[in-house]
């Protein structure tokens, strides 16, 4: 597998990205990446580096997040072995072309519906969960036969050079490469004609690529983030509850995940207990000072670090902080924090938090809550823990967001059968397991006809006859159909 | 056509978003009831129709309702006999073991929608997108196109006799009401025109991260394999003629641009053409005039390269005054000219002739790829080559456009034909939000989850794991100890 390191070569410009999209098009062109066989191989070998390679990227993982070694494992090394896995036993599957019933106005003729490769793609990777991130799409892409760029986060460095320098050593790198970068590279990239860009990261920057794309009608899927709220209902089991909420909130790179709860609506007469209990469980689970507990992920980098603190030390925000608050800038850690009715214009209220702090608003009814929801842009998740049933259907039925979760956090994410994306501004398409695969793939009609069945009445001279068989068929209905054929009525 | 004032189009946005907001448009009672009263307009009000088309375009009323009114009908009436089970959701499969959860997609309309239509189709390209919008629980504005003037009129005067005036809007105007249109942010954007407006509507749909579905052109080629029976070849040109002038007179999204021809078969092939098309179009009355003197200009100019003209070997007149263009047939025009670069959605055909059939397979490969692409053969391995060797919206053996009335198949192109596919569930899924909703129980709890994390949790995770990642959900789901 010769290849260039890419950084040899000077900086990667837009001269360098056409070259890369030309070799890449002769790739896909020579029809190497659509075999069954190519597919398997790619996945098996990216399956065999998982294994071979555990160390490297849970290192990588460290370095870039100070990721605590059993979330590196569970939420991106474990999860991304899984998507290989799946999508080795169902490739066969979903690669069949799916038969469907004709109509009759069509009859006599059969058809399916075939999936066949979009191309050359294009997927650009975040920095929360970079490993995961970049390879799950990856996976589908390579599935669903594409050639492959991997564009991975800048933010997480060491990861990004885990990818650079370890994939071509197992994958076929004439179809899958990757390319390092920041803006400017970026930029490059985006600048070529790509069959589907799969972009993972911040509203912003999703509309910049989204307007890129437009200039070559490329489709897109857009993964993008949002203010997740949780609504607690006072019908719950409250010690369990506070556990998921915690655990889905710290736990997932402390709060930096894009389906993190992002803050937590309640009852003003619940509130007490609720945050009594979210108290004691966060000192059991990171101890009196977290700002020492190894379980929980650093700030990636000083720019967030800033960013956080400026939404903590604004005016009608600081006096409401209950927990926490607890800052080292020299090791980027904040410590689980919470805070208790911000007013809902403070900037903490507006962005996405993507950090370790977890306001809480409180509503005088539960149902409230919903509308307080429906006021804000579509998030990429909503969080309803209660033991309601009409609470809880007057939730899903109610409140729109990517997905939804009944109690319990985050947890949708790792099931492969359901659909991962948002819906407004969280996000276009989805993916995961069989999704990411038709996520790449177009689904092509193919119709089959004969030659049989003939009907002049589609052609002209057209004439008051052909008029009534042409009614009867496109109703479908046979007897109509048949007496219009024998002639009936007359005229 | 006058501009809208943004007052009055601020005002009808507000109004549609707050409809949409109350929850009306969600109810099965709603959307059916909607459903209905569409097929109550087609059904009475199919000689407006009739006269609309006329006026537009010249069509003759049995390929107005053969292609639009018919069909459309056929649409309605599907998605109603189909609606409660397309409501429904999915339930979704996930471990046996971590029930009693259950997960299921929830379909749920995405809000408050824009739709462009086109002038070749001007009622039918307006209520098929429709019928999917409404049926997916949308509120909408419908923008039909200035360019088929009788049928906007048409949709703006009986869509709000017939339908929710609260929920679904007609905005009549030109392009400069288009752009207004664009400006304002919609749930979801559904546009069929050329790739030049479609970029420029995706432009203005990225700055609100709106999503959208673009049905687009391109070059169709049909290609024709040797025939053995006379009687499947002729079965076989009365559907090509059908596939180039029998609807809106080549001007259609699906229509057969060109053909693949072996060289041998050529003159034969061409013969039948001329005999078919003097049967089938006797009178000038069955086929649709140009719609403006523009395309008029367009298709003309198209002829004036003296190569171009030079390979002409059946029609070609043309009528200015009446905007008629005789059906004209062209063998192997220059490659590089602009009858064989840009699609030309009007009454001429070149005939490309190639030694072999099979190198039309080369021929297409690296060219923009085409919203159909149409092979009249019976060689198995040449359809499974084309099938697997070529890209397209959809590809159909031994006929042509007729792939519009399929519900069961989706209809939409891929790259330069667009992106989003519609038609029967399709149109539904377009306009939807497959919501996932995974619902848990406070009873399966495992301790092992939460930290702190120690040596052993991870340890004991590591060997748990080797069984695969079920097992390991298993195991977070407290199932397994």
């Amino acid at each position: 597998m010769g290849v260039e390191m890419e950084e040899n070569r000077g900086a990667f410009d837009g001269h360098r990205a056409a070259e890369l999209m030309a070799e890449l098009r002769e790739a896909f062109g020579s029809g190497r990446t659509r075999s069954y066989e190519w597919r398997v191989a790619q996945l098996k070998a990216l399956f065999r580096m998982i294994d071979e390679k555990e160390a490297e990227i849970m290192a990588a993982l460290y370095s870039d997040l100070a990721k605590p070694e059993l979330e590196a494992f569970l939420h991106e090394v474990s999860l991304t072995r899984s998507a290989c896995q799946l999508a080795l036993k169902e490739l066969k599957r979903w690669m069949k072309p799916e038969k469907v019933s004709s109509s009759i106005t069509t009859f006599p003729s059969s058809s399916e519906i075939v999936s066949e490769p979009l191309g050359v793609v294009l997927i650009i990777s975040a920095w929360n969960y970079p490993f995961i991130l970049s390879l799950d799409p990856v996976i589908g892409a390579i599935a669903a036969g594409n050639a492959v760029v991997l564009k991975p986060s800048e933010v997480a460095p060491a990861t990004s050079s885990f990818f650079a320098r370890t994939l071509p050593a197992y994958l076929d790198s004439s179809a899958i490469r990757v390319v390092e970068g920041a803006v400017s590279e970026t930029t490059a990239l985006l600048e070529q004609k790509w069959d589907k860009i799969l972009y993972t990261g911040n509203s912003k920057v999703g509309r910049i690529v989204m307007a890129a794309a437009a200039k070559y009608l490329t489709p897109v899927v857009l993964e993008l983030g949002g203010k997740s709220p949780v609504v607690v209902d006072s019908n719950v089991n409250l010690e369990v509850a506070v556990k998921r909420i915690i655990v889905g909130k710290w736990g997932c790179n402390n709060g930096q995940a894009c389906i993190a709860p992002d803050y937590i609506i309640t009852t003003k007469s619940f509130a007490p207990k609720l945050v009594e209990a979210l108290k004691s469980t966060l000192e059991k689970f990171y101890g009196e000072d977290p700002l020492e507990s190894k379980d929980l992920s650093r700030i990636v980098n000083s720019n967030h670090f800033a960013r956080l603190t400026r939404l903590l030390d604004e005016d009608k925000v600081y006096g409401k902080i209950i927990y926490g608050g607890q800052r080292d800038e020299k090791k980027l850690k904040i410590s689980p924090t919470l805070l208790f009715d911000v007013p809902h214009d403070s900037l903490i209220m507006k962005e996405e938090i993507f950090g370790p702090i977890l306001p809480i608003i409180t509503v005088d009814k539960v149902e409230e809550s919903f509308d307080i929801i429906n006021s804000r842009t579509k998030p990429l998740a909503a969080y309803l823990f209660t033991k309601d049933k009409i609470l809880e259907e007057k939730f899903v039925n109610n409140v729109s967001s990517g997905g939804m979760l009944i109690n319990d956090v985050a947890l949708h994410l790792a099931n492969p059968n359901l659909p991962f994306g948002g819906v407004g501004e969280s996000g276009i398409g989805a993916y995961h397991g069989k999704f990411s695969f038709d996520a790449f793939s177009h689904k092509k009609a193919v119709l089959h006809r004969s030659f049989g069945g003939e009907a002049p009445a589609r052609y002209p001279p057209y004439t008051l006859k052909k008029q009534r068989i042409l009614k009867a068929l496109l109703s479908g209905d046979i007897i109509s159909l048949v007496l219009a054929l024998l002639g009936w009525p007359r005229s | 056509m006058g501009f809208m004032e943004s007052v009055e189009l601020d005002s009808l946005v507000e109004e549609l978003r707050n409809t949409f907001e109350s929850g009306k448009t969600r109810s099965f009672a709603w959307r059916k009831a909607q459903l209905k009263s569409l097929l109550k307009l087609l059904e009475e009000k199919e000689e407006d129709i009739f006269m609309a088309l006329h006026k537009d375009l010249g069509k003759h009323h049995v390929e107005v309702f053969r292609d639009e009114i018919g069909v459309l009908i056929k649409s309605v009436n599907y998605a109603l006999d189909n609606l409660k089970s397309w409501m429904a959701g999915k339930k979704a499969y996930i471990p046996l073991a971590a029930f009693p959860s259950s997960a299921e997609i929830v379909p749920e309309p995405l809000g408050v929608l824009l739709l462009f239509s086109s002038w070749n189709f001007p009622i039918g390209l307006s209520l098929e997108p429709l019928i999917g919008a409404i049926s997916a629980g949308n509120a909408v504005v419908l923008k039909p196109s200035e360019i088929a003037p009788a049928s906007s009129e048409f949709l703006a005067k009986n869509i709000p006799l017939y339908l929710d005036n609260k929920s679904v809007k007609v905005v009549q105007g030109c392009q400069k009401v288009g752009e207004q249109l664009l400006q304002y942010k919609w749930d979801k954007i559904f546009f069929t025109g050329s790739s030049r407006v479609g970029r420029i509507v995706m432009s203005a749909a990225a700055k609100h991260l709106t999503p959208v579905a673009l049905e687009l052109g391109g070059k169709c080629p049909a290609i024709i394999d040797s025939l053995s029976s006379s009687k499947d070849r002729q079965a076989a040109i009365n559907r090509v003629v059908g596939g180039k002038w029998g609807s809106c007179y080549g001007q259609v999204c699906i229509g057969i641009d060109y053909l693949f021809v072996e060289e041998k078969f050529v003159s034969v092939v061409i013969e039948l053409l001329k005999a078919t098309i003097k049967r089938f179009y006797p009178k000038r009355e069955y086929m649709t005039k140009i719609v403006t003197k523009q395309h008029f200009q367009r298709l003309s100019s198209l002829l004036k390269d003296p190569e171009v003209a030079g390979s002409i070997v059946y029609g070609g007149s043309l009528d200015s005054d009446a905007l008629f263009i005789e059906p004209t047939i062209l063998v192997n025009p220059p490659l590089d000219s602009e009858i064989m670069t840009e699609e030309i959605f009007g009454p001429l055909l070149p005939i490309i002739t190639l030694k072999n059939i099979e190198d039309c397979i080369g021929f297409l490969r690296g060219k923009p790829k085409p919203l159909a692409i149409y092979a009249f053969t019976h060689n198995e391995n040449f359809k499974k080559r084309l099938i697997a060797e070529t890209s397209s919206g959809s590809i159909i053996f031994n006929d042509a456009i007729v792939q519009y009335l399929c519900d069961t198949i989706p209809f939409g192109g891929v790259g330069a034909s667009g992106f989003g596919q519609y038609h029967g569930k399709f149109s539904f899924e377009l306009f939807s939000h497959a919501k996932p909703v995974l619902r848990r129980n406070f009873w399966t709890e495992f301790t092992f989850r939460y930290p702190p994390w120690d040596e052993s949790k991870l340890k004991f995770m590591r060997l748990l794991y080797r069984f695969d990642y079920f097992g390991l959900l298993l195991l977070m789901l407290g199932l397994k100890r």
